[in-house]
């Protein structure tokens, strides 16, 4: 890895997507120091960890909670044990640990399995006692190494959701690494494309998303999109076709019929998807726009005008 | 039916008494020698573990020493290694013979052995947990003490099991010396004053140990496995 400059911001959900090998989850464990970078500094909450002797990290990772691809649980200890594991280490009184872990597996919806072991449960419950555990000391900042990597999509949907709800009822800030679009999609605020050990784009998913610049994004891209662009043009039947895109608000305005409306031009969608970015609706649609060259023109700016995303592919 | 019993000498040659003696020195000398064993290997198989490659305390020199002092003590022939260290059961017990003078070489035969399986036993367990530990602020003694000796819990049973089998073979050898127990009676009745039937009971009685020995120990085993 190198020349990585990231800062997220508190109580946001920034998300790192890359392919496998891209280096992301060796940026995410740098977050911890659980790898250590060569080079550089990281700090989590004003404190550079970088700086500090083995007892001082330790403190600090008391404030940084982290779950991972493959849950990491303890197969020896209860779901209630392996909750109470970060407490016991925090050296908190008998008491306090029990009346926090019942909060916790409230918090995280696993009422009536405190007994089980990990052994018992399935993939989704293992997660929510990863992340039960994750919360335990309540940490300001959550590390989610491939949290969803290892299950199925109704499951992955449950946990993204959980992680949504604590990032807004508790405040704290969340940096997610994952291979998966959707992810993204469902619950980040901003994202960073990593390939190569380099970070290629960053901005907010909308942006990032909608306007890819480079490869590896449109890729990715590419993974939530029903069909791709050049599927799209074989149905086309000899206008100019255009890929619009809009977010915001603008998603449920008639833009483009208002635009078309006082023209002779026709239009047909070749291709399109109408849908949100966690909370912010975007649509992206392919146009085939039949009628006299100079009118087509007269469109296309007024959409730009309106502060759409115009772009001709043929 | 007659030509067998013959052949033990209508097992006339048996002494209540004595065999139940020897079964007891045999037991005395197997629970001295684990206890040493368990306590002394259990460190030197964490040592172990936490010094090799890409480990806690990875140091390759300590591991290369210790590993090497392992696969010799292992590599000698228990026989050959009772006789060569009765100067130093001598000093710390103050006689080589009997069931006192056994346990020294026991220890030191099992030690390297046990240690050579917990450090197994602990290379098993997850490395991700490990890394959560560590990732949750634990120090390097609450990771030992908190996650691997917990994590490899089922490892180490069975590996106490293995060693106290193997031990109970090497107090039967240990007869060789003067060490006691029924090692001792077979070889000085069976062997040495031809009875066979006192060989054959002594015998019977060390496989009897050993089926119980196994079966608590597998028994252990599946009571924390939770996988």
């Amino acid at each position: 890895m190198s020349g990585i400059d990231l800062s997220v911001r508190k109580g946001e959900i920034f998300g790192i997507i890359g392919h496998s090998g891209a280096g992301k989850s060796t940026l995410l464990r740098c977050v911890n120091l659980l790898e250590r970078p060569t080079e550089g500094k990281v700090s989590v909450g004003g404190v550079e960890l970088t700086g500090l002797p083995s007892s001082g990290l330790q403190k600090q990772r008391r404030r940084i909670g982290m779950i991972f691809q493959h849950f990491n649980l303890l197969s020896m200890a209860t779901v209630r044990d392996n909750i109470a594991f970060p407490l016991k280490l925090a050296k908190k009184p008998r008491k306090a640990v029990s009346a926090r872990v019942d909060e916790l597996i409230e918090l995280v919806g696993l009422n009536g399995h405190a007994d089980k072991y990990p052994a018992q449960l399935s993939g989704g419950q293992k997660q929510r006692v990863g992340i039960a555990r994750a919360l335990a000391n309540n940490p300001d900042v959550l590390l989610c190494d491939e949290a969803t990597s290892a299950l199925d999509p109704q499951t992955t949907n449950s946990i993204l959701s959980l992680l949504l709800d604590i990032n807004r009822k508790l405040g704290i800030t969340i940096l997610l690494i994952t291979h998966e679009m959707h992810v993204i999609r469902t619950i980040c605020d901003r994202v960073a494309v990593i390939d190569r050990g380099e970070i290629v784009e960053m901005g907010d998913v909308a942006d990032v998303f909608l306007r890819p610049a480079h490869p590896v994004t449109r890729d990715f891209v590419l993974q939530v999109a029903d069909s791709s662009d050049s599927r799209a043009l074989a149905g086309h039947s000899g206008g100019r076709v255009f890929r619009v895109n809009y977010v915001g608000s603008l998603t449920y305005e008639p833009i483009l019929y208002n635009a078309v409306r006082a023209t002779n031009v026709r239009f047909a969608i070749l291709q399109g998807t109408v849908s949100r970015m966690k909370t912010t609706p975007y649509g992206q649609l392919v146009v085939e726009l039949i009628g006299s060259d100079s009118e087509i023109e007269a469109i296309a700016a007024q959409l730009r005008i309106e502060g759409l995303d115009v772009e001709e592919l043929r | 039916m007659n030509k067998w019993l013959e052949t033990f000498e209508n097992f006339e040659n048996l002494n209540g008494d004595e065999l139940w003696e020897a079964t007891k020195d045999t037991l005395v000398m197997m629970a001295w020698s684990m206890v040493f064993t368990v306590i002394l290997g259990l460190v030197l198989g964490v040592v172990l573990f936490l010094t090799s490659r890409r480990q806690l305390l990875a140091q390759p020199v300590v591991y290369g020493a210790l590993s090497l002092i392992v696969n010799i003590l292992r590599s000698v022939p228990f026989v050959i290694l009772m006789i060569s260290i009765m100067p130093f059961t001598k000093l710390i017990i103050g006689t080589t013979l009997g069931v006192e003078g056994s346990i020294p070489p026991l220890v030191v035969a099992a030690v390297p052995f046990f240690a050579r399986l917990v450090e197994t036993a602990l290379r098993e367990v997850d490395r991700g947990v490990i890394e959560a530990a560590q990732a949750m602020g634990a120090s390097k003694s609450a990771i030992v003490t908190r996650v691997l000796l917990l994590e490899a819990r089922p490892g180490l049973l069975a590996a106490v099991t293995i060693t106290a089998v193997t031990l109970v073979s090497y107090t039967a050898m240990s007869g060789v010396i003067g060490g006691g127990g029924l090692g001792d009676l077979a070889l000085r009745h069976g062997y040495q004053r031809f009875q066979p039937d006192v060989m054959l009971v002594t015998v019977l009685l060390l496989i009897l140990v050993v089926q119980l020995l196994q079966t608590a120990g597998d028994r252990m085993v599946r009571r924390y496995s939770r996988k």
